[in-house]
């Protein structure tokens, strides 16, 4: 079960009105290397995993939630106060005749969020794929930040990018105990 | 030490159509070199963790936007 600490997990302010950014943020929100993808995986992979690391996926699954929440945050301020006209312009019209001011689970391109997520079952695998996956939202969030303007959102897709940087080690650590021969005497 | 960024420079033809941006970077943080994370590592104070977003600065890779620091090559100076 969960605990939901109402606050974020870091702070997010939008210092630019530009709704156009909030078209590109969404990639990380609906996108297949996105937070709502990266934390269903996780959460989903934990079963089948050897138990040293089940813990491990479940924690980092649990804070791509909160990642997600951060991106939501900025999407909503920089479309909340947008008149359908501006949306237009910034290339959501599309978005909003379909969901209005509502948020939702879809990439930059607007296809929806679907289940592209693997889970194998192989405990390798499936953690080569976190890997990658961690390092595929870093390199979104690069990208995002090369195209952003607003240095208070760059701020924040900084703390989110170094939290890829935490996982995918985490992850290559994770490898590293399961690769480990079970008889050999641990050295510290 | 490693170095976290790397640059490379493709081939430019003479027929390209748009004016060469090179040279190309990629990132390669730390996560690539440190294997697994040695005991007794340096720690940020709560306040600096969260702002760096990890919690040691053996960890801490920022990133900024390499496109700030490349020059457009408008003629074949080199
Ligand atoms: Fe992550």
């Amino acid at each position: 079960m969960w605990y939901y600490e109402k606050k974020l997990q870091y702070p997010v302010r939008v210092g630019v009105c530009n709704p156009r950014m909030a078209k590109f943020l969404i990639e990380q929100y609906g996108g297949a290397d996105g937070e709502l993808a990266a934390a269903l995986r996780y959460l989903n992979q934990r079963y089948t995993i050897p138990s040293r690391v089940m813990g491990l996926l479940n924690d980092i699954g649990t804070e791509e939630f909160a990642h997600l929440e951060m991106i939501a945050t900025m999407v909503y301020k920089l479309t909340k106060d947008a008149t359908p006209e501006q949306l237009k312009e910034a290339g959501l019209g599309d978005h909003y005749v379909d969901h209005g001011k509502s948020i939702y689970y879809h990439n930059a391109a607007g296809q929806k969020f679907d289940m592209c997520i693997q889970s194998k079952g192989d405990p390798i695998a499936d953690l080569y794929e976190d890997i990658a996956a961690e390092e595929k939202a870093r390199s979104t969030y690069q990208w995002i930040i090369n195209i952003s303007d607003d240095p208070l959102i760059k701020d924040s897709l900084g703390f989110l990018r170094e939290r890829e940087i935490v996982h995918s080690q985490r992850f290559r650590e994770a490898v590293e105990l399961l690769k480990e021969e079970q008889q050999k005497k641990k050295v510290f | 030490m490693a170095t976290y960024r790397k640059w490379y420079t493709p081939y430019v033809s003479p027929l390209d159509p748009c004016p060469p941006l090179v040279p190309v970077s990629y990132e390669t943080p730390v996560q690539l070199y440190l294997g697994f994370q040695p005991t007794g590592m340096k720690q940020f104070s709560p306040f600096e963790a969260l702002a760096h977003g990890t919690l040691w600065p053996g960890l801490f890779t920022p990133y900024t936007n390499p496109y700030a620091s490349k020059k457009r090559r408008h003629d074949n100076d080199g």
